[in-house]
């Protein structure tokens, strides 16, 4: 019983594709509404391979991850700054709060008059959202970082920067990816609203947007499924480095 | 727990027990601490020396303020007025260690064992051939089995603790400070732990100063036993015992054990009855 454990997800994804098989099968549901699994995979598979999902998914991929580098980029260095004074993360807690909170998306004005309409909007929205989860998380661990562990650098005769590099920042590590994993999941969810309305021609918002249009119901799935993929791959790929360079995280 | 012979004890206390008090070599003086946490005075004008090469031992009161006075001695906590001089020097001029009772927050989890020991040495500056050899030096002076290659948490709890203790003497401290070392720990482990203490003191007779939470552990490992009263603190009594090194389990059942410890008991039991 104990070797099966990890074949157990599998059985949510039979369980799944049994449903939509069984759906599609009994006519509950329209099949112009809902095609069968081997539809939409067999959509999926020319469209990554030969058609323009592929080339849709490229594109979706960049912006994501240009937009989470530049956030990474500005908040990791602003958070550590932040969060090494707890007296100034309160000062500016409430309008970190307050637009860690405001919808991202309503923001898109606002972009497109400063940027114009194209990539540098839809990039730097995502980055705003992304930046302010990733800022938030690592202050926090920047300020929650064990008191034991800093006391016990000091004791050692630490000064204040090498307790800062080789304590509160390593401290503050395990966290920071929680807000990079968070980040990089929002910015995906901004580019692909975006690439929807934002006068786009190409990326998974787009290609998703376009098939409901012409209501090609197997394409408009392969790409659900596509920014289903790519928002679950680029999670784990966080998950992935986390383990190998914070070894230590949850231990 | 007060045994057969109460009352011999307390007829004279100071006289029976040895007074560390009267100590020819001194390391440690402590004139007029004076310690506040908002409206509660910990330390008023507390005055105290503590001998060298001994391994002395705080016990007291809960809320007493053991901990906060080696965190004193050692500059973890400042304090509101007082002296406090190590041969007439100040701990800035001094090398010390010290071991947190929380091994789990006090370790570095992202270096290796090695690296964690290593560490207060690369703070020094030394260049890494020095650190290394030193490190093993230590390893090999105190016969330590652990395989140092491994991340603190791959190491059962007595294991980081001893890491935590090479790291504070890998310095070659003047002064050892230990809170409550071995409180996180289970009974086999703790005594095992007490066992390593015992022959780490013994190979190094660096001056050692242990909170301890556990009369017998405080009595069983000193060779001062310091007892505190209730706040504002002061010395209850600071009791000689010079039992033979290396002290073992027949030890505990040793006359001279039983008296210093019902002594202390006593010692102790006045100062937490008092109001």
């Amino acid at each position: 019983m104990k070797r099966l454990t990890p074949y157990l997800p599998v059985v949510g994804v039979i369980g799944l594709l049994l449903v939509w098989t069984l759906a599609v099968w009994t006519r509950l549901i329209d099949p112009v509404l809902l095609p069968s699994p081997a539809a939409t995979f067999r959509a999926m598979w020319t469209g990554m391979t030969s058609g323009k999902l592929g080339m849709d998914f490229v594109k979706t991929v960049e912006r994501t991850i240009a937009s989470t580098a530049i956030a990474a980029v500005i908040a990791i260095p602003l958070g550590i700054l932040l969060g090494s004074s707890e007296k100034l993360y309160r000062s500016v807690e409430f309008v970190i709060d307050f637009f860690r909170s405001t919808p991202a998306s309503a923001m898109f004005p606002l972009f497109l008059v400063l940027f114009g309409v194209g990539d540098r909007t839809k990039i730097s929205v995502a980055a705003f959202g992304a930046a302010l989860v990733i800022l938030f998380n690592v202050a926090y661990g920047v300020m929650n970082a064990r008191k034991t562990r800093i006391l016990a650098a000091k004791v050692m005769g630490a000064s204040p920067l090498r307790v800062l590099s080789d304590v509160t920042l390593l401290e503050s590590l395990p966290q920071t990816f929680v807000g990079l994993r968070n980040g990089v999941s929002l910015a995906l969810v901004i580019i692909v609203v975006a690439e929807m309305f934002i006068g786009s021609t190409d990326g998974l918002g787009q290609r998703v947007f376009e098939a409901q249009q012409l209501f090609n119901m197997p394409d408009m799935y392969a790409a659900i499924f596509a920014a289903g993929a790519l928002g679950y791959g680029l999670n784990l790929m966080f998950l992935l480095i986390e383990r190998r360079f914070v070894h230590w995280s949850g231990k | 727990m007060l045994d057969a012979k109460p009352t011999r004890a307390s007829s004279a206390p100071v006289a029976e027990s040895g007074d560390c008090r009267r100590q020819d070599a001194l390391h440690v003086t402590i004139r007029g601490l004076s310690k506040r946490f908002a409206d509660t005075t910990i330390y008023e004008n507390f005055d105290l020396d503590l001998p060298r090469g001994k391994l002395i031992s705080v016990f007291g009161p809960n809320g007493c303020g053991k901990s906060t006075l080696i965190n004193m001695i050692a500059g973890l906590f400042p304090r509101d007025a007082g002296e406090i001089l190590f041969d007439g020097k100040p701990l800035a001029a001094i090398k010390f260690g010290y071991v947190f009772q929380n091994y789990r927050e006090a370790l570095f989890p992202w270096l290796r064992a090695f690296d964690n020991v290593e560490y207060p040495l690369k703070l020094m500056g030394l260049p890494k051939p020095e650190r290394v050899r030193r490190v093993d030096a230590l390893v090999a002076h105190l016969d330590v089995k652990i395989d140092l290659t491994l991340y603190p948490y791959q190491l059962s709890g007595g294991q980081q603790q001893l890491v935590s203790i090479m790291r504070a003497l890998v310095v070659e401290p003047e002064i050892l400070f230990l809170d409550e070392p071995f409180s996180a720990l289970d009974y086999e482990m703790t005594l095992f732990m007490r066992a390593q203490l015992q022959r780490i003191f013994m190979e190094t007779a660096t001056t050692t100063v242990l909170v301890s939470h556990d009369l017998e552990e405080a009595v069983y490992l000193a060779d001062c036993i310091l007892l505190l009263s209730r706040r504002p603190a002061h010395v209850a009594d600071f009791v000689h015992y010079d039992a033979a090194r290396p002290r073992t389990d027949a030890t505990l059942s040793e006359a001279e054990f039983v008296r210093v410890k019902a002594h202390c008991l006593e010692v102790f039991q006045r100062e937490v009855r008092k109001t």
